[in-house]
């Protein structure tokens, strides 16, 4: 009973974002598609920062590269297959991952949280200077990625609403994958990791190991929501890996609650909504934003989603409450 | 040309350094007496820069700009501490990441009201605005020899107080053991106040001094910020020996990398920061964790 | 020695000038229960770190089973089958009592880091898990939230977790520390089942307790073996008398 009530509004949610496309303009359906592929990208920091307890902050790099890879290979090609476009991004971000892992894996705390940054800001400053992959102005994509069935491309990504579906699949199959692997051995020792490293330790592990495959596949995960970014936008630059995405990245999974997989989901939804209308607001909107995120730093470090539990215990205790009393009157009724 | 060039370039790249090593040694202080990592320390030196440009456009005078700067830095370093950074001293690095980012937000939008989106420059002031001829057509403004000499006089001064002085002694003791002041019944809030102020004011003159040099543009703090991460974290956290010696391992690099693999030079810098830390992960000068 | 488990050669371990174990040279007897006692700073919570490869020492050999453990990591050593628990309670407070064993028995199963889980592989490491919360006396509780029982089953758990790695030899640091009378004697009645097919090592402040059930007993002062014996030869020595002993005596 328990697993269904809580999965209950999960299911609701993504009723609704099934449903969507049918009630919103095509303007909505696009900015909903970047708020998936945001999704993606920060519940794949998730499993770094809430579960093994790595505070990574150069998760942008992955983001970046895995749209890079869609965007370099085929900037002059006459078509994309999503067979070959997609397993290159994944594959140059989990390999860029496990480089950067290799390296900052071996420190912790502050120097991890450094280490990540510079790295990242590595990958920025190669492809910011590079005039071949188009330097600070980045590269034009005009063709999206096809999936031929015979001669029918099945996909159809140049419609909003399939693309739409296509990330929303996207989000609903990288959920799911994150689910299994926290329930299985191997999850449960990352976050045994994240509590307590050295007692794993002690316990016989290898726990670098566990952790640098944490990384790699949270940085393959932020390559497949670069990749979905770049054929989305057609447009890959340097400004998608800068340090300013990943520091937003951290925002959207604290703002979501930490440690949890649909709290980044709720996070995205937050921050890409405000980042969208906050500026109709005021030019100076960026103000308004930071002063909103130290807001939840200092009264809501456990996220929105931290919310939910509270107002159900609340409601829980009026109801023991209310039950109490009359147990309490049925017990003076019977004495 | 071959000699006097490569002594331009390492004159600039000295410079550089003691630049880079303001602002650094604010940081690693922050990291080692208060355990506190702040991504907003860039905007200070900014926000240096900035006085400086819009106080000698008041006065007509870099040096008044500096003078009436200082205590204008000092006091944004108090007020932070005091309404953002202190709530931070207990919490995970997370949060602090979070909430020094969403600082740097706030002021890279203030500096956006205050002084608008426009690149400016700051006039050097007459009295230093010469350069030496080195041969015939290479030559070393006597400004940026004075950027050198000012931050030599800072380092020492600042290097007597914490070797020589009651306070330094309370700062060394709290970066090498940060529980042990708290027991020795030193007044914690004030010395955390002090530091952070102290590290503001270092970045924020490194940015005035920074300015006729350098353009006065939005966001500028930010590229010295990672720099100076990195130099933290190649000297090891909470050193100020290891500050200066990083500074001037990136200013050398940096320097030399721009001018001999033009297209690899930020490139290096983080290399160099990767091969260091796979070497002593602690940083050069670190304590072993 | 008969059949030494355990041989610790001439090791010394120095944190700056400070030296917390000095040329220490013992043997550990399979099969029984060593002791190693001492005042607060003698280096005996040093030694136990040296053993379990939390800390390097600066010179000397340590031999399991006579390979050369000296320079391996602590997850190595307790692949070899040293287990150990911790002087500060050292549980992944979060989990339950069943998932806190489950994690520490699955180290044992070297395909742990797998995403997709066989059922027959599972069973193996649940029945593991079983055997060491019954061994540890915490069947009751296996679905209870660690952070949410008592200190002393609390201890009782690490000690559980370290059991469910299955080791030979057991490296115990205060077992018994800030437990009440009635827990400790559980843990003491424990103790002494584990000894019937396990090596275990001990470091213990409670006097009447090491003195009820170990065979052998080392006496530490200042990085520094004072003398091993049988606790009747520890008892009547004049030298531990002085040293520590009576020590003990006049601040108890």
């Amino acid at each position: 009973m328990s697993t269904l009530t809580r999965s209950l509004p999960l299911l609701a949610a993504l009723l609704a974002l099934v449903l969507f496309p049918l009630f919103g303009s095509s303007f909505y359906v696009g900015l909903v598609t970047r708020i998936i592929i945001i999704a993606i990208f920060a519940m794949s920091l998730d499993l770094l920062i809430g579960y093994t307890g790595l505070v990574s902050f150069g998760h942008a790099a992955f983001f970046g590269i895995g749209g890079y890879a869609l965007a370099i290979a085929f900037q002059d090609a006459s078509v994309i297959h999503l067979w070959q476009a997609l397993p290159l991004s994944l594959f140059a971000a989990a390999l860029a991952a496990l480089v950067v892992g290799w390296v900052s894996i071996r420190t912790s705390g502050i120097y991890f949280i450094m280490i990540t940054l510079a790295l990242s800001q590595m990958f920025f400053y190669y492809f910011f200077e590079s005039p071949r992959y188009g330097g600070d102005d980045g590269i034009f994509l005009f063709l999206k990625p096809v999936l031929m069935v015979g001669s029918e491309d099945i996909l159809n990504l140049d419609h909003e609403n399939n693309f739409y579906y296509f990330a929303l699949s996207c989000l609903v199959l990288g959920y799911l994958f994150l689910v299994m692997i926290l329930q299985a051995p191997f999850g449960k020792v990352i976050k045994a990791i994240k509590v307590n490293e050295h007692r794993v330790r002690a316990l016989g592990y290898s726990t670098n190991g566990y952790k640098l495959v944490s990384f790699v596949i949270a940085g393959t995960l932020a390559g497949l929501a670069g990749f979905l970014e770049g054929a989305h936008t057609g447009y890959i630059n340097p400004a998608y890996m800068s340090w300013h995405e990943s520091g937003v990245c951290i925002a959207i999974v604290i703002l979501g609650g930490v440690g949890t997989l649909y709290g980044p989901i709720v996070g995205a939804f937050i921050i890409v909504l405000l980042q969208n209308f906050l500026p109709e607001f005021t030019e100076h909107w960026q103000l308004l934003l930071g002063g909103i995120v130290i807001a939840v730093v200092l009264f809501l470090p456990r996220g929105a989603t931290s919310l939910l539990p509270r107002i159900r215990s609340l409601i829980r205790m009026e109801k023991s409450i209310s039950l109490s009393q009359e147990e309490k009157a049925k017990g003076d009724a019977d004495g | 040309m071959e000699l006097s060039f490569y002594l331009v370039q390492l004159l600039n790249a000295v410079q550089y350094g003691f630049l880079l090593f303001l602002v650094a040694s604010g940081l690693t202080l922050l990291f080692g007496i208060m355990g506190i990592i702040n991504l907003a320390h860039g905007s200070f030196y900014m926000l240096g820069s900035y006085l400086a440009y819009w106080l000698t456009g008041v006065t007509g005078n870099l040096w008044l700009g500096i003078l009436l700067g200082l205590p204008i830095t000092l006091m944004v370093g108090y007020l932070v501490e005091r309404f953002a950074i202190s709530f931070l001293y207990k919490r995970d690095h997370l949060y602090q990441v979070l909430l020094t980012f969403a600082l740097i937000l706030i002021f890279n939008e203030l500096q956006q009201i205050l002084w608008g989106s426009d690149v400016h420059s700051v006039a050097i002031p007459s009295l230093l605005a010469g350069s030496f001829q080195l041969t015939e057509n290479q030559s070393y403004p006597v400004y940026r020899l004075f950027i050198s000499a000012a931050c030599i006089a800072i380092a020492c001064g600042m290097y007597w107080v914490i070797q020589k002085t009651r306070l330094g002694m309370t700062i060394r003791a709290g970066a090498s053991n940060r529980e042990m002041v708290q027991a020795l019944g030193i007044n914690v809030n004030r010395l955390f106040a002090f530091v952070f102020s102290l590290g503001v004011a270092l970045a924020g003159f490194a940015g005035m001094l920074a300015a006729p040099v350098d353009s006065v543009y939005p966001g500028m703090g930010e590229n010295v910020l990672i720099i100076s991460f990195v130099v933290v974290v190649i000297g090891g956290t909470g050193s100020i020996k290891g500050a200066f010696v990083g500074a001037m391992l990136i200013g050398l690099v940096s320097t030399f990398g721009k001018v001999l693999v033009p297209e690899m030079a930020s490139v290096m810098v983080y290399a160099l920061m990767a091969v260091i830390l796979l070497w002593r992960p602690q940083g050069l000068f670190g304590r072993a964790a | 020695m008969a059949d030494a488990i355990l041989q610790i050669d001439r090791v010394s371990k120095s944190f700056g000038g400070l030296i917390a174990t000095n040329n220490i040279t013992i043997e550990f007897e399979r099969g029984q229960i060593h002791a190693i006692i001492g005042p607060n700073g003698a280096g005996k919570t040093t030694l136990i770190n040296l053993l379990s490869g939390d800390l390097l020492p600066n010179d000397g050999t340590i031999l399991f089973n006579g390979r050369d453990i000296t320079h391996l990591p602590p997850h190595k050593i307790s692949q070899l089958g040293i287990g150990r628990s911790y002087q500060k309670t050292n549980i992944f407070a979060e989990f339950t009592c069943f998932e806190n064993c489950w994690v520490a028995a699955q180290s044992r199963i070297n395909t742990s880091m797998r995403f997709f889980r066989p059922a027959s592989n599972l069973k193996a490491v649940e029945k593991r898990t079983e055997k060491a919360l019954e061994l540890c006396g915490l069947s009751l509780r296996r679905d209870s939230r660690a952070s949410a029982m008592s200190y002393g089953e609390q201890r009782q758990l690490e000690i559980g977790m370290m059991l469910a790695t299955e080791p030979e030899l057991l490296l115990l640091d205060e077992p018994l520390a800030g437990m009440g009378s009635e827990e400790s004697l559980q843990v003491i009645e424990l103790l002494r089942r584990l000894a019937e097919d396990h090596t275990l090592i001990l470091i213990e402040h409670d006097m009447d307790a090491v003195f009820s059930i170990a065979d052998q007993l080392t006496v530490m002062v200042n990085g520094r073996i004072l003398e091993t014996g049988t606790v009747g030869q520890i008892r009547s020595s004049q030298a531990v008398q002085e040293a520590y002993l009576g020590v003990d005596e006049e601040t108890a």
